[in-house]
């Protein structure tokens, strides 16, 4: 019965065949794929668990700047199994990000940015921007003293661009400050407009992905050696063994995020702000704004950059170059090799330095600047003593200088010679 | 909400001083939580709603609901009403000069330690309006609601120390359990499904890893030809 229904459908769409063939069934992937590997397919994983999650909220979340706090809560109380979306959604939100910065960590590892996988690179890129549109959007929803503050501050950098700033801010805001207007046409746009962005991008970065063939962490050429009917030989058809292998991936994932979910929701104020937990107020500014983790690398960059003639713009102009600055990323890579294992002092050293630099950004970026308190002396030629500002300037210059120098230091770069085949 | 707590103009640089002491609550004892929630009603209610919770959830705490309708509905007729307060909104701002808040979250965003630590730490002000003070909260619009179990205290902020003025109804460890009981009321009412979420939290996990062992006898078992 099952087979003959197959069949009739095949007989009509035999795409669907070919489709499978082509993306798993005789995909064929290096079979020398590590633990970095997981990451893509769990990516994959957590945007349908945002997805589906995300409509059932849709189902009892009212985008109304008077009852969205009360409908969240209403959720977290009053909806059978509400919590639990809840949670899913709020937890899947931060899993989401650090699942993308490791698989992108990955890509800088292995090489995977490089030619012929630029593309592949450039819409991994996209889909990383596209997703922080997503979330800042999605955070303004719960309409908690966070999420206003938030958003009337990310908002307002816009506002700095010279002579068209005041009027794009108010075009972002649809009002003089965030308000109803803005929380509906945030709630469609997290909704409906930049998911479906984002499912297109996946497709594209997939279909990019799978012209040219997965990278692996030799970095070397699987295509190059293959058997007489022409299959690599260092390859392995995507299904079964990476579908089973990364089956046992996604378990030991969703344990982890589980782990989170019904044990550390809040996770000691990072996933969820406490201040969030307030409901918006419009005449009460929070002391200290911080966006959630995800951000902060780049709000502390914002931050470090200090105001010319009053105005916040090189700032805001030092951050954008800092969330683009990576889109290069393949033509600023002039090393001969791919990956790590064969590449030089130079590059290891440096992206070394720029993951340290990276994460004492981001931590920097959830403290006030006066964290650690001020120089004792006044040795110092700019407006502020506050030793954190100083630390979050030198790591700007460091994460900048990781992709500005690249062409320099990778071209220099004593390499080791590669192998002709995987090592496994 | 919690913030409308400060004094119009006192930022929150006020608290950043004074130490929290560790809240010692227990979210599975269920007769301190009764003992809570109890206190909350004749304390609190009068000013501070909890209207995200109704009446007949409080059944979690071990409670029947003629227990409810008996000891802690004073403001309400049937048991799925929420916790409303009885203070009208508009003339309580203009009486305390802000609205008391509602606590439905207060131990989420506060903290339980926050909130153990504040209400042990009020002092007698004659500078205030209330003649109240709060060593974690500077200039807070609040009186001290539970002096009378209290008693009187004053504090003097530069030496960080206490001294009695008048005895309350209970003495100071009775006082630091009512408080503790009170705190455990509200950490439950901030999430009522927290103790279930860990309860359901810990068969997922358990499922999960007898699910890992099978899908990673599966990985094994199809690699086995990899070379």
């Amino acid at each position: 019965m099952a087979s003959r229904l197959w069949n009739w459908i095949d007989s009509r769409m035999p795409s669907i065949k070919e489709e499978w063939r082509k993306h798993a069934a005789e995909y064929y992937a290096p079979k020398n794929f590590n633990f970095w590997y997981f990451f893509g397919s769990l990516a994959l994983l957590v945007l349908v668990i945002q997805i589906v999650s995300g409509i059932f909220l849709t189902m009892n979340y009212k985008p109304d700047a008077n009852l969205a706090f009360g409908s969240v809560d209403y959720i977290m109380r009053d909806v059978p199994g509400g919590w639990i979306i809840r949670y899913i959604h709020s937890t899947g939100a931060s899993a989401f990000f650090i699942v993308v910065y490791l698989h992108m960590f990955r890509a800088m590892l292995y090489g995977s940015h490089k030619e012929p996988r630029e593309l592949v690179w450039i819409f991994g890129m996209l889909i990383y921007l596209t997703l922080m549109g997503e979330a800042f959007f999605g955070y303004l929803l719960p309409w908690g003293q966070m999420s206003y503050w938030g958003a009337q501050v990310i908002v307002n950098l816009f506002g700095t661009v010279p002579f068209i700033g005041p009027d794009l801010a108010l075009w972002i805001r649809g009002d003089y400050v965030v308000s109803d207007a803005t929380l509906n046409r945030f709630f469609a746009l997290h909704v409906i407009a930049f998911p479906l962005v984002l499912l297109g991008l996946v497709v594209v970065h997939l279909l990019a992905l799978h012209d040219v063939g997965s990278n692996n962490p030799d970095g070397v050429d699987i295509k190059k050696y293959q058997d007489a009917s022409g299959r690599p030989l260092d390859g392995i058809p995507f299904h079964p063994y990476y579908t089973v292998k990364d089956l046992m991936g996604a378990v030991a994932f969703l344990a982890i995020f589980c782990f989170v979910m019904f044990f550390i929701p809040e996770v000691g104020g990072y996933f969820l702000e406490y201040n969030n937990f307030i409901p918006a107020d419009p005449l009460k500014t929070p002391q200290h704004i911080a966006p959630v983790w995800y951000f902060t690398p780049y709000y502390s960059v914002l931050r470090a950059v200090p105001p010319l003639f009053h105005s916040q713009f090189p700032g805001v102009l030092a951050m954008g170059a800092a969330v683009l600055i990576p889109f290069f990323l393949p033509w600023l890579d002039r090393s001969p090799v791919r990956s790590i294992r064969y590449r030089g002092p130079y590059y290891k050293t440096a992206l070394a330095v720029f993951v340290v630099a990276f994460l004492i950004l981001g931590y920097l970026g959830t403290e006030s600047t006066t964290v650690w308190g001020q120089f004792g002396f006044d040795a110092f030629f700019l407006d502020t003593k506050d030793r954190a500002t100083w630390l979050a300037r030198l790591c700007t210059v460091v994460y900048f200088l990781f992709f500005i120098l690249m062409p320099w230091y990778t071209a220099r770069d004593q390499v080791k010679p590669v192998p002709e085949r995987v090592t496994h | 909400m919690i913030v409308l707590l400060l004094a119009p103009l006192s930022g929150w640089a006020a608290e950043a001083g004074y130490r929290l002491d560790s809240s010692p609550h227990d979210p599975h004892d269920l007769i301190s939580l009764q003992a809570g929630a109890r206190t909350f009603v004749n304390y609190c209610l009068g000013c501070h709603g909890l209207e995200s919770m109704r009446y007949g959830k409080l059944t979690d705490l071990g409670l029947t609901e003629a227990q409810i309708k008996d000891y802690l509905m004073f403001t309400a007729d049937k048991v799925g009403e929420p916790i409303r307060t009885v203070m009208p909104r508009k003339e309580s701002k203009s009486w305390f000069g802000v609205t008391p808040p509602d606590l439905s979250l207060a131990a989420r965003a506060r903290s339980a330690d926050w909130l153990y630590t504040y209400l042990r730490a009020f002092y007698r002000d004659a500078k205030t309006v209330t003649g109240w003070n709060n060593a974690v909260f500077e200039n807070v619009a609040m009186p001290h609601a539970l002096w009378t179990l209290q008693g009187e205290r004053a504090y003097d902020r530069e030496s960080g120390k206490w001294t009695e003025i008048a005895k309350g109804i209970q003495s100071p460890p009775e006082y630091d359990a009512t408080v503790r009981d009170l705190v455990n009321f509200l950490v439950y009412v901030g999430e009522p499904a927290a103790t279930r979420r860990k309860v359901i939290g810990i068969v997922v996990l358990y499922v999960l890893a007898i699910l890992f062992v099978f899908t990673y006898l599966l990985k094994k078992e199809y690699w086995k030809d990899v070379k």
